[in-house]
């Protein structure tokens, strides 16, 4: 293309795979000689074939009507309609929050933020959500511009650790409002967790099983490498053991041993926060491990010239090593926070209503015998959807900080 | 406050003895790697240090900040020995700094974080002042345009430079090069020697691992030559050069010269 292709008479001169360079990507990839074509054909004319099939049920066969009857409970499980507005105040500060962590960290309106407003936008267009429920959407992506715009006027030094401050505030504004506050009169009822289902539980277990969990293990793995041999081998024991035995039974487990651990006359926790515990305590080990594989692959000399400053063992884990380890395992501790959102749905088996759980029951309802190819659908969708967000953020977030490269 | 630390040991007057060593020995596992090592170094003095592979020259100077410990014998490094002491070790690692061969700068921050690091987290320095010190650092080492690189984009001779500048920066007593110049391609040798010269010219304490026979000749005012873990002789340079006593240290010298 950097040829002299200035004026069209010389274009028409070239070749026609350089003319277009659609033409030229497409005879060198796919049609380069006479077995590569007929591949090319077969594998078109199969994915014709399935594409059909599949649009065809999708447009004439499939019975869509489960979806909308039954939305809510597949996004909040049997959360009180009446309460659903905190959900909705939820979703607003999220947006909000989002829109001024991101003027506060990255400061300009860049690529990945045009993906981030895009996002309400593009979920307005899912046919199954309310009229009421995409001007809730559109809210939300206000409340993001408005953080965004509100943040550049802040009068802050530090923006990192406001960034860091604005985050714990929502989290706790966000626990309030979910769980309410007490007084069965009071603005704000409680909701007891065990209500808490469909998508909103899918999405909290993942989200506080990875918070909690990665600290966690970030620990067990500098305690396998400890020179205290009793820090050390409690470490190992500890991951050794819990990656020797599947979550399922961790989940039992959770539910009817958890209590037994904890001291006498303390309050019964509640099913959906022992499931949080199975899964958290799950998460560490792989966690701990995964760090680990960081931690190896950091030079010896780092840490000599860490000590030869004068850093102490505890600021040269801070600044210097952890963040090199960490940064050298993105990629595999995301694709394993990837496994552990779609692992969520096993808490299904121990009597919670998770996305998969809620499911199951639309799908044994007599009302909807027959939709299960719908519901999984949807389902499968929905957890792919946020899936593929993580790891496309994963992916900005290596090239931002340059990983692979030194 | 360099101008100050230099006055104070000009005072003392040559006679301090900075560092130490006596009877050291050190072993990994059956293997001794140095054997009753005996040094005792002025503060202000340039001493380096010569010897084929394997002598243990590299161990003998990272044990002078514990980067190895050794097990027998005394090392008193500015009035404060050598212990199991992590409070000892700490102070003696913030008055000593240590330039390695492979240069160990910190690839995830910039020239200049790689430089303040220490100054704010052990010294409690202000960040502005840090930032200016280190600047001021950076002049005196010639590249300050890098300031806010990373050091990937740095070439070998501007890393050991800025390896240079951040151990400068917790301002230190006593300077150990290890090897400083093995790892550089031949182009960039002469610029880090240079800032090597000048820090001596200022009246650093220098403990250098070298090859460098020119250097050794022209900054060093004493040099020891270590052979199987042993210090096997201790002179001038004029005295390596024109009547060296041991077999050893003469065969040694002709196949390097
Ligand atoms: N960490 C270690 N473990 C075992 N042996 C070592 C270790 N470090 C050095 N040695 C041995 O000690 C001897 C001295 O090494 P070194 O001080 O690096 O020599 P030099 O720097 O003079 O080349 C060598 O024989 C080397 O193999
Ligand atoms: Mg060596």
């Amino acid at each position: 293309m950097t040829t002299a292709a200035g004026t069209p008479s010389d274009r028409s001169v070239l070749p026609i795979t350089e003319r277009y360079p659609l033409v030229g990507w497409l005879r060198r990839n796919l049609f380069s000689d006479v077995f590569n074509s007929l591949l090319t054909l077969a594998a078109l004319a199969f994915i014709i074939v399935i594409a059909r099939i599949f649009l065809r049920w999708v447009f004439f066969t499939a019975e869509w009507g489960v979806i909308p009857a039954n939305f809510n409970l597949l996004m909040r499980g049997q959360y009180p309609a009446a309460e659903a507005w905190r959900l909705w105040l939820v979703i607003y500060l999220l947006g909000a929050v989002v829109g001024i962590c991101w003027k506060l960290i990255v400061g300009q309106f860049s690529g990945a933020a045009r993906v981030l407003i895009a996002i309400p936008f593009v979920l307005m267009l899912i046919p199954f959500f309310s009229m009421g429920s995409r001007l809730n959407l559109l809210i939300t992506a206000v409340a993001s511009g408005a953080g965004f715009f509100i943040a550049g006027y802040l009068p802050i030094q530090r923006r990192g650790r406001a960034a860091a401050y604005f985050l714990i505030a929502y989290l706790v504004v966000m626990l309030v409002l979910l769980r309410g506050l007490p007084g069965e009169e009071g603005p704000m009822p409680p909701v007891q967790p065990i209500l808490w289902g469909g998508l909103l539980l899918s999405l909290l277990l993942a989200f506080f099983g990875i918070t909690l969990s990665f600290p966690l293990g970030v620990l067990l793995a500098l305690g396998r490498q400890s020179k205290l041999p009793a820090v050390r081998i409690m470490s190992v024991i500890y991951i050794e053991f819990i990656r020797g035995v599947p979550l399922i039974s961790l989940l039992f487990m959770g539910q009817v041993m958890l209590q037994l651990f904890l001291p006498d006359g303390f309050p019964l926790v509640d099913r959906v926060l022992r499931a949080l515990v199975a899964i958290t305590l799950f998460s560490a080990a792989y966690t701990a491990e995964n760090v680990r594989g960081g931690l190896q692959s950091i030079p010896r000399g780092q840490y000599e010239a860490a000590q030869a400053v004068g850093l102490s063992a505890y600021q040269s884990t801070i600044h210097i090593i952890m963040p090199q380890a960490l940064r050298a395992v993105i990629p595999v501790l995301v694709g394993q926070f990837i496994s552990l959102f779609k692992d969520t749905t096993l808490v299904a088996l121990v009597g919670i209503f998770d996305l998969l759980g809620i499911a199951r029951t639309i799908i044994s309802n007599p009302d909807w015998l027959g939709t299960q190819q719908e519901v999984f659908i949807v389902v499968a969708v929905l957890f792919w959807i946020f899936s593929y967000t993580m790891s496309y953020a994963s992916r900005r977030l290596e090239r931002r900080l340059g990983v692979g490269e030194r | 406050m360099a101008e100050n630390d230099t006055a104070e040991m000009a005072d003392n007057g040559t006679a301090e003895e900075i560092i130490i060593c006596q009877d050291v020995c050190k072993w990994f596992g059956d293997f001794q790697a140095l054997k009753d090592c005996n040094l005792r170094v002025q503060a202000q003095e340039v001493v380096v240090i010569i010897g084929p592979s394997g002598s243990g020259k590299s161990t003998f100077i990272r044990c002078i900040n514990r980067l190895e410990e050794h097990q027998a014998g005394d090392i008193i490094v500015d009035g404060i020995p050598l212990t199991r002491d992590v409070r000892n070790i700490e102070q003696i690692r913030s008055e000593t700094g240590m330039v390695f061969q492979q240069f160990n700068l910190f690839p995830h921050l910039t020239v200049l974080e790689n430089i303040t690091l220490a100054p704010i987290h052990v010294r409690k320095m202000r960040k502005d002042e840090a930032r200016d010190t280190a600047m001021g650092l950076l002049n005196r080492v010639g590249i300050p345009e890098q300031a806010d690189k990373y050091p990937g984009q740095l070439s070998g001779g501007q890393q050991q430079r800025v390896a240079i500048a951040r151990s400068l920066a917790m301002s230190p007593k006593i300077m150990l090069f290890d090897e400083p110049t093995s790892a550089l391609d031949p182009e960039m040798i002469k610029e880090v020697l240079d800032v090597m010269q000048e820090l001596a010219e200022t009246g650093m304490t220098m403990l250098v691992v070298t090859h460098e026979m020119g250097f050794a000749r022209e900054v060093a005012h004493r040099i020891v030559f270590m052979d199987g873990g042993e210090i096997m002789e201790v002179g001038t340079p004029e005295h390596f050069f024109t009547n060296a006593q041991h077999e050893r240290t003469k065969l040694f010298l002709s196949q390097i010269l």
